[in-house]
């Protein structure tokens, strides 16, 4: 057996992907300049296989495997572990401004404690990474993007936070050093509650505070997480992580699980997220990539973030592509494979990423086509080892969002 | 390949061989002694029962590859060498090719995954088998494994 998607290599590649290195071959020195988390050993007693991601040592799954662990993220409440992700700290009183010359979204407006995912854009209005901005009470933005453009989101910054300072402007940024948990799923609440000095209910959907969390000082919760479902992400010192962990683990409220990176992937696809680097990247604008309401109504007349102009003109006129989301059944769609008209004689375009999705039996993708072709309900052929699946275009997020979002 | 021969001597289906004392490849010819089941390292297995092949997936592939959803079959009647790649099996996070272990002609796939892949996690070894074949006439084992020697590979790997 082998990977389809990488041609040449077989099973056994496919199972050190998946995690299945023997605890004798991962200190050779093929891993040994990957990160650890504060929580690697804790993975390890917890059953996790291992992979290398993003320069990390990351667990792709534990015992029950990726379906398993994806149902019960809708169903109960999982944990993840996403400490690998770049948590960043801006302060100075020019710290909306610089943030703002850098994404395409009104962050000057944000409310107190208010967050907002955003874009880092270049000069061609290509997308740099996601991000979330929060604007804390505290005097600070509290940012956080990808894992995988850790570095580059980084010296971006500091490049910026050059010029702002040069031109007399104040703003510094600094790492935040904590590991970073995500709680998911619809029990989040009656897990979480239980350990907080604040009530959930005060907290809602893409806003943020500070607060003790089983007992661990100098936590931030925010309302935000990658799955589709109500949840939070915690960021928390190293040395009290382990701790919210197995109190949570241990609660009697609902059943709580570690989830790997695997079924992170199927639940943000069902939840139509993008996932930096497959379905959006540095060739993509935020409007190709259906992304057009981080374009922050206030910022569009002023053409001041990168690629503004290229970025609004596709607004008014369209983009020759974009992304959409496919269902289809049979032969499960991935990544980069290409898409054509309902009649096949049509190159239209090509997926980004897709799987079999586990809380709906049917196979999501999505994928770029030709904008004429966008349109929900429109019906295609993707090619999958060389036959046609018949798959149609559809709205998205998959499955049903469940944030909690006051009335 | 030598050495996996000699660990494994003692073992019925490779006394006659090793008795009849020739050169170390396994043909069909001697089937009498080969009806056994062989595993390749792509973590397939066949089980040669005179002319006749059946292939499936390990144990160990199926756990790792955790749920499976899909499963692509060649058709009958189709010609295979063996390496050739004649299916695929997906599951949530992966697609993986199916290599087949031994040449022939496909006679028989196994209708029932069409409705539940997922007998080949329950059943890896012997319901969730995925296809049956006319064995070719020159159809050799020496590259393949027995459940010994494979389950010292899986180990090893």
């Amino acid at each position: 057996m082998r990977l389809v998607r990488a041609g040449t290599r077989n099973l056994f590649t496919i199972l050190q992907t998946l995690g299945v290195t023997p605890a004798s071959k991962r200190l050779l020195s093929q891993n040994a300049d990957l990160k650890r988390t504060a929580l690697y050993d804790f993975h390890l007693s917890q059953g996790a296989k291992m992979v290398p991601f993003a320069g990390w040592e990351m667990p792709v799954q534990y015992k029950s495997g990726i379906s398993e662990e994806h149902l019960h993220v809708r169903e109960h409440v999982g944990i993840f572990d996403v400490s690998h992700m770049l948590q960043t700290r801006v302060v100075g009183k020019d710290r909306k401004a610089f943030m703002e010359s850098m994404v395409v979204t009104d962050i000057e407006g944000l409310k107190d404690n208010q967050g907002t995912l955003t874009v880092f854009t270049n000069d061609q209005g290509g997308i740099l990474d996601d991000l979330i901005i929060n604007n804390t009470d505290k005097d600070f933005l509290y940012v956080v993007s990808n894992a995988g453009c850790a570095d580059t989101d980084l010296a971006h910054m500091k490049a910026n936070e050059a010029k702002f300072q040069e031109s007399g402007k104040d703003v510094k940024l600094s790492v935040i050093d904590t590991s970073l948990v995500a709680v998911q799923g619809p029990g989040m609440v009656s897990v979480l509650q239980p350990g907080l000095d604040f009530d959930l209910k005060t907290l809602p959907f893409m806003t943020t505070t500070e607060g003790k969390v089983f007992g661990v000082e100098g936590c931030r919760i925010t309302r935000c997480g990658y799955t589709g479902e109500d949840g939070v992400e915690i960021s928390v010192p190293h040395s009290g992580a382990e701790k919210v962990l197995t109190s949570l683990l241990s609660s009697s409220q609902d059943s709580v699980k570690m989830i790997g990176l695997g079924a992170r992937d199927s639940l943000r696809l069902e939840a139509g997220l993008c996932l930096y680097g497959n379905d959006i990247d540095a060739t993509t604008t935020p409007i190709e990539g259906n992304l057009t309401w981080l374009v922050s109504k206030s910022r569009r007349p002023k053409l001041d973030f990168p690629g503004a102009q290229i970025i609004v003109d596709q607004i008014k006129n369209k983009p020759s592509k974009r992304r959409v989301g496919f269902v289809s059944s049979g032969a499960p769609i991935r990544g980069h494979a290409k898409i054509f008209s309902e009649d096949g004689s049509e190159l239209i375009g090509e997926t980004t990423s897709g799987c079999p999705s586990p809380s709906l039996k049917m196979n999501v993708s999505m994928g770029y086509v030709k904008t004429p072709f966008s349109k929900n309900g429109t019906k295609v052929k993707i090619e999958v080892r060389k036959k046609m699946i018949d798959a149609e275009v559809s709205k998205m997020p998959f499955v049903p969002s469940k944030y909690y979002i006051l009335k | 390949m030598a050495a996996s021969l000699a660990r494994t001597a003692l073992l019925p289906t490779y006394r006659c061989l090793s008795r009849i004392n020739v050169s170390p490849a396994r043909f069909m010819s001697f089937s009498r002694c080969l009806e056994a089941r062989w595993f390749t390292k792509e973590h397939e297995w066949v089980n040669i029962e005179g002319q006749k092949g059946t292939v499936g997936i390990s144990n160990y592939a199926q756990e790792k590859l955790g749920e499976i959803v899909y499963v692509e079959m060649p058709e009958v009647g189709a010609t295979v060498e063996s390496d050739d790649v004649v299916g695929c099996l997906e599951s949530v996070k992966a697609a993986s090719d199916v290599m087949s272990p031994c040449g022939g002609t496909v006679s028989e796939i196994n209708e029932e995954l069409k409705s539940d892949p997922s007998l080949i996690n329950s059943s890896p070894l012997d319901k969730g088998w995925l296809y049956k074949l006319d064995l070719a006439e020159d159809v050799k084992t020496d590259e393949l494994m027995d459940a010994e020697a494979y389950d010292e590979f899986c180990q090893n790997h």
